[in-house]
């Protein structure tokens, strides 16, 4: 059961577009930098199968610029 | 089993957005996220939300910590607080995480027989007293020492003050700011009469221009450098980095510009050079406002044992010292430091231009310098030719590393020379202190004794027997380290250690007493702008942890000093502070009533007229001046600020044929200092788990070393071998190597020189030769 951390990198003058994209998505928790164009992002999935295609639909948002892996755990099922 | 793995699943999904907020700390110099410290309250929580400021850094943000079942459970930045204005950096919001450490010291241990026994309060406490009788008796009063902290409160630090130079009748008191800003202080006095910067913070919203000498403001001072960011998004003023080594405070900056350690006091002088040659001096206030001075040079270094300096001031005109300058051209100077003309003609068109409000930062960078005094005093030189001083907006501002460096160490005066109003050396000072104290002026003596490193190679010597020291770490921190750690051990020494977790300091004590940590007592601390701060107990003290205040005051009864020290144990704290403002109470000093401190983030001193005076020396702002003009620099008998002739001087130790590099030390984001507390949160360790040492990458490539290769490091005083960094965090120039101190298990300071500068008697730590080897 992958938890994941990211910090997130939004396009030029996307970040309240990308907030509210992530925000929607289940497995995803969201935190903005109050002063910089940065999110932090938590993502928990119940299988490595469910995280790779939450990746996969990650990185496909237009707003979103970068995604860089800060750290990840696993959880027993 | 389900409640467990639930529990274990949130605690890792806490866990993995703590590491993404520490991770943005240490890449993005200054952000911020407010909005997590709400997330982080638990739903539902009825929690009881107390103001204080933070127990980390000379900042002295305003926090709001939650309490719930006797336990501080939140953390948040304190929306009302002018200081940091709801924002907190990534240790201020895992704050309340250093008091809940599975090791936390709970009870005192005695050492009997070379293991640590668990004893009680009472007792611990009869043996310290008897210790100090005994050693007192045998080897006089000058033989028992206390050393204590910037982190010390100011109720802690008064009552080590009143109990060793009052009672007992020994300048043996130091504090570890003594390492980290005794040059501003000697800065201050020697250009102004008075310690402490004329500004506040409130500066940065009117300045233009930030010039940031060697300091890192981005990892050291981060949510004051996010008002600089926040200021250059709203009015797009400029931030011009002056540093030896490239750091993330250099790439946020508008301009990074490296200089060759030690040369600063040279390019200092060369901008004063420029600004006189293109016309830019403010006559009519240096002519009003400012006398000419030099003062001996060739002063050494301090490396001797019992070394003793006294500067022999003597008064210039302005002609001597633009005769002075012209040695230092930018063209001259260039040569000497790598600072190009162009770059030195850069920053000096930014003091010189009238236009544009300049506000120069450092903190150790210029302090930890064999000439550190000298260097604040060419700083202010350039603010004061300028007439950029005193004004909202133009202010030489030096920041201090510490909750209460200032409040504690400088204004209540921890330091061997120092009483609360005055020093050791004027007798009408000693009787003013007496009076207040309850004891005969003959008590204090009229001599300082010694100061930090002085103190400890005292110790060694087997001058000092009885050592105290509360709040800090000096066996991690110590320049040339191995020499004191083994001076501390020597039989005949008694070391007690008050402290809230088991570190390197604590393993050589006969006592190790357990504090009461920040918020699990009452106190204040005292910041960089002259703020002073309450906070109140919001939750109690682990086992018999107690106050380092009450600690003092319990040894101080058992000594017989029961009329000096007759506090209430439940109002000890507001009656000590009361007769603290005693020391204080005139125009140029006068601190808050208690009540003030309670109702508000603090107040700045001079208090005056239920005001904090935001900019001293300038009539408008500061009721002090009395001269009928602008401004008045009244700590000085002439009512005049001292521009000061002070050159270029190589360092003590400058790299060679055997020893080729610099070695520079210094700080992280991720921790405080030492590490002891900051280390425990696990985040944190987890973000900066272990020192390292940076090089060039083209130092690096050259010797075949990549990151996380071994490195060994030696220089006179011995070797360490730690992983290499490149390209990393910092960036070093080439032949320069930084490596930070917060890592007990590899101690940097075995390696690094104790040279001082000789009239601050602060230590150099960004300045030895070492070599450089792939281990």
């Amino acid at each position: 059961m992958p938890i994941k951390s990211y910090l997130v990198h939004p396009h030029d003058g996307k970040k309240e577009e990308l907030l509210q994209e992530l925000s929607t998505m289940a497995s995803c928790e969201v935190v903005p930098a109050q002063n910089m164009e940065i999110i932090a992002l938590v993502t928990e999935t119940e299988t490595k199968q469910e995280e790779e295609v939450l990746k996969a639909r990650l990185e496909s948002i237009k707003s979103l610029k970068l995604l860089a892996l800060v750290s990840g755990f696993n959880t027993p099922q | 089993m389900q409640t467990t793995l639930t529990d274990r699943r949130s605690f890792l999904k806490k866990m993995a957005m703590a590491s993404a907020i520490a991770a943005a700390a240490s890449m993005f110099p200054g952000i911020m996220f407010a909005a997590e410290q709400e997330k982080g309250i638990p739903k539902n929580a009825n929690l009881d939300w107390k103001k204080g400021p933070c127990r980390f850094c000379g900042v002295g943000c305003g926090v709001l910590v939650g309490t719930e079942n006797g336990k501080a459970v939140a953390v948040k930045g304190d929306p009302n607080s002018p200081v940091n204005k709801g924002l907190c950096c990534v240790k201020g919001y895992h704050s309340i995480m250093a008091l809940y450490g599975k090791d936390r010291l709970t009870h005192p241990l005695v050492k009997k027989n070379g293991r640590y026994v668990k004893t009680s309060m009472d007792e611990a406490l009869d043996l310290i007293a008897s210790k100090m009788k005994e050693t007192i008796a045998e080897h006089g009063k000058d033989a028992v020492s206390i050393y204590g902290s910037g982190q010390w409160t100011i109720p802690d630090g008064y009552a080590a003050s009143k109990l060793f130079k009052g009672c007992i009748g020994t300048n043996n008191v130091e504090a570890n700011a003594r390492l980290c800003m005794a040059s501003a202080v000697t800065g201050f006095l020697t250009s102004f009469g008075l310690d402490e910067p004329m500004g506040c913070y409130e500066d940065i919203d009117h300045a233009d221009v930030f010039v940031l000498w060697g300091n890192n403001m981005a990892e050291m001072h981060p949510v004051l450098f996010s008002r600089l960011l926040d200021q250059r998004l709203k009015r797009g003023v400029k931030i011009i980095d002056f540093a030896t080594r490239t750091t993330r405070t250099s790439t946020a900056a508008d301009k990074s510009i490296l200089f060759l350690p030690q040369t600063d006091l040279a390019v200092a002088n060369a901008i004063c050079y420029e600004i006189i040659k293109n016309g830019w001096v403010n006559n009519s206030f240096v002519e009003k406002h400012c006398s000419f001075s030099k003062g001996l040079t060739n002063m050494g270094y301090g490396l001797e044992d019992n070394y003793t300096f006294t500067d022999k001031p003597e008064k210039i005109s302005f002609e001597d010292y633009k005769t002075f300058l012209e040695d230092y051209t930018p063209e001259k100077v260039s040569k000497l430091s790598g600072v190009s003309v162009r770059d030195i003609k850069y920053m000096a068109s930014y003091y010189g231009d009238p236009n544009k409000k300049v506000m120069s930062l450092w903190c150790m960078g210029m302090n930890q310098h064999t000439r550190g005094t000298w260097i604040n005093n060419l700083v202010y030189n350039i603010h004061l030719l300028t007439g950029k001083i005193s004004q909202p907006g133009n202010s030489p501002f030096s920041l201090t590393g510490q909750p209460s460096a200032c409040g504690t160490v400088r204004e209540v005066g921890t330091l061997t020379h120092k009483l609360p109003h005055g020093v050791v050396m004027n007798k009408e000072h000693r009787e003013f202190a007496a009076k207040i104290w309850g004891v005969p002026a003959e008590n204090i003596p009229s001599k300082p004794t010694y100061h930090t490193v002085e103190m400890f190679r005292a110790l060694d010597r087997g001058d000092i027997r009885f050592m105290w020291i509360q709040v800090t770490n000096p066996m991690v921190t110590m320049p040339k380290l191995k020499r004191y750690r083994d001076g501390a051990k020597k039989e005949g020494r008694f070391i007690v250690v008050s402290d809230v977790y088991p570190t390197p300091t604590t393993d050589i004590a006969d006592v190790i007493l357990p504090s009461a940590m920040w918020i699990e007592r009452e106190g204040m601390y005292g910041n960089s702008e002259r703020r002073t701060q309450y906070f109140e107990q919001m939750v109690d003290p682990p086992g018999e942890a107690i106050s380092d205040t009450w600690q003092l005051i319990e040894v101080a009864k058992r000594l017989g000093y029961e009329k000096q020290f007759p506090y209430k144990e439940e109002t000890h704290i507001e009656e000590i502070y009361t007769e603290y403002r005693k020391h204080h109470d005139n125009i140029k000093h006068n601190m808050a009533p208690l009540e003030v401190l309670k109702s508000q983030s603090g107040a700045i001193w001079p208090y005056v007229d239920g005001k904090s005076t935001k900019w001293r020396f300038n009539a408008k702002y500061d009721p002090a001046c009395s001269n009928g003009e602008d401004f008045h620099f009244y700590g000085k008998p002439d009512g005049k600020a001292i521009i000061w002739q002070r050159p270029y001087e190589p360092a003590a130790e400058e790299p060679d044929n055997e020893y080729p590099y610099w070695l520079n030390t210094g700080r992280v984001v991720e921790h405080w200092h030492t590490g002891s507390m900051t280390r425990r949160i696990p985040v944190l360790h987890q973000a900066m788990p272990h020192a390292y040492v940076e090089l060039h990458p083209d130092d690096a490539e050259r010797m075949q070393i990549k990151t996380g290769d071994a490195v060994r490091l030696t220089t006179r005083r011995g070797e360490i071998t730690l992983p290499a960094s490149i390209n990393e965090r910092g960036v070093p120039a080439p032949m320069q190597v930084f490596v930070p101190f917060f890592d007990e298990n590899i101690l940097i300071n075995d390696i690094t020189l104790d040279s001082f500068c000789p009239i601050s008697k602060e230590p150099d730590y960004k300045k030895c030769a070492v070599r450089v080897e792939k281990a």
